[in-house]
């Protein structure tokens, strides 16, 4: 088990789930995964997508200027 | 069936296993609208295992505009594509397709429908891509929301079939929404899904959607479709038709089109446009790229920023800042102090007089 960083900084819906989706796949089960993002809209996508797919997200974190979330990781997700 | 040998192994059956079969596998489009999530919960409520996909082109309007701009805080900051396939109960796989999209916007075989909006060629493109998601993740059939009737250029009976075939789809393609409608395809032909409960609803009245999501349970959804791409937009086309002219190249990078879709856009000169904040939000996006463009902003009074697009020299500059106070709080005074940072070079202030509005001729809006 591992810990990983994503940069998705500046980037708008969809992209940090769609950042943090393709990261995913190629993490095992029991990674964690933190992700930063200036777009406010990541920290209901990403917990949403979270919930689709089985992975757990074990903090949130907002601040003015951005927002961090770490989830951990379940089962492989499909090839996009 | 399971086998009783393999490898020269005996293996036992277990009678449950004998009576239980696999469901049928069908990739639904996710757009985010009302017509693909009744789909897609019409195809789970036959027992077939759906997943959602959705395709991110840049054209998006929801999910970019929400987050930019201030004054939409009354609206959820959600993605409407990830939460109506929550509501359905399926996951959803979105998926980058910029830089594939480009040639369907450039050079749409079908041509553009009011605007720049390649409607049939795009279907078709979605479709291709999600049979090629479909092939590679074993699932057996597609299906969309679309209705007979409901868009002028790719929802017209003649023109499914073209997206069926185009697509490379053919008889694996389902729109629940209408099928009765349509001949029969593939998994109604074997059983996978039973005809009798697939619909036939037709044209632009919306009335039968909205009384099937009601029958649902789904009091909140998005728009209808069709509103959800910028490229049926009259304004952002004439802001993209500029950008090919005048780059005298008909492409685009994602910061181009993004950046079409924020601010007033203005162009006084052929060789330059000025795009400036309407409010904080958009302020707040614009600066992020201040360090890729020329900007302007004002120093002695409140005022938006706005980036210069082309190549400048001092008279356009002048113009440009003459342009800018005049959306800034100092629009009505004598003067108005400007900093401009040119790309690359020094930053310097100016002091200029707010063009008075009938100097702004409309012909410069974008």
């Amino acid at each position: 088990m591992s810990h990983h960083e994503l940069d998705a900084r500046r980037l708008l819906c969809p992209l940090p789930v769609i950042r943090t989706q393709n990261r995913a796949k190629d993490l095992k089960p029991g990674d964690t995964l933190e992700i930063t993002c200036t777009d406010p809209g990541a920290l209901y996508d990403i917990p949403a997508w979270c919930r689709m797919f089985g992975h757990e997200v074990i903090n949130t974190l907002q601040t003015r200027e951005e927002v961090r979330i770490t989830l951990r990781v379940s089962a492989p997700c499909a090839k996009p | 069936m399971p086998r009783a040998a393999e490898s020269g192994k005996l293996h036992f059956y277990d009678p449950a296993q004998l009576f239980m079969t696999e469901p049928r596998k069908a990739v639904a489009l996710i757009s985010g609208g009302l017509d693909s999530m009744l789909a897609a919960r019409l195809m789970r409520d036959q027992g077939i295992h759906v997943e959602g996909i959705n395709f991110f082109t840049g054209f998006c309007v929801e999910g970019h505009t929400h987050a930019i701009r201030s004054s939409k805080q009354d609206k959820p900051k959600r993605n409407n594509a990830l939460w109506s396939a929550e509501q359905v109960g399926i996951k959803l796989h979105i998926v980058d397709v910029i830089d594939e999209y480009k040639d369907v916007v450039i050079n749409p075989k079908h041509g553009y429908g009011a605007h720049l909006n390649p409607c049939l060629d795009c279907k078709g493109f979605m479709v291709r891509k999600a049979r090629e998601w479909m092939e590679r993740n074993g699932f057996d059939f597609i299906v969309t929301g679309e209705v007979i009737g409901q868009r002028p250029m790719s929802q017209r009976r003649d023109t499914m079939p073209v997206v069926a075939r185009e697509s490379g789809a053919f008889d694996r393609l389902l729109r629940p929404l209408c099928a009765k409608l349509l001949p029969e395809t593939l998994p109604e032909r074997e059983g996978w899904v039973d005809r009798a409960k697939l619909l036939d609803f037709s044209g632009r009245n919306r009335k039968p959607q909205i009384a099937l999501a009601a029958s649902f349970g789904f009091t909140e959804f998005a728009q209808p479709a069709g509103g959800c791409c910028f490229l049926t937009d009259a304004n952002y086309t004439v802001r993209l038709n500029d950008l090919w002219t005048n780059r005298r190249t008909k492409n685009y990078e994602l910061d181009d089109i993004l950046l079409l879709k924020i601010g007033r856009h203005l162009r006084p000169r052929p060789n330059f446009k000025l795009i400036v904040g309407r409010e904080e939000g958009e302020n707040n996006f614009l600066n992020g790229y201040r360090r890729d463009f020329t900007h302007l902003f004002a120093v002695s009074h409140t005022g938006p920023l706005a980036l210069v697009d082309g190549i400048v020299n001092d008279a356009d500059l002048d113009l440009a800042a003459r342009l800018l106070a005049r959306f800034s709080q100092g629009r009505s005074a004598d003067k108005v102090t400007v900093e401009i940072h040119p790309h690359g070079g020094a930053a310097r202030a100016i002091d200029v007089v707010p063009l008075h509005p009938d100097e702004i001729p409309e012909s410069w809006y974008l």
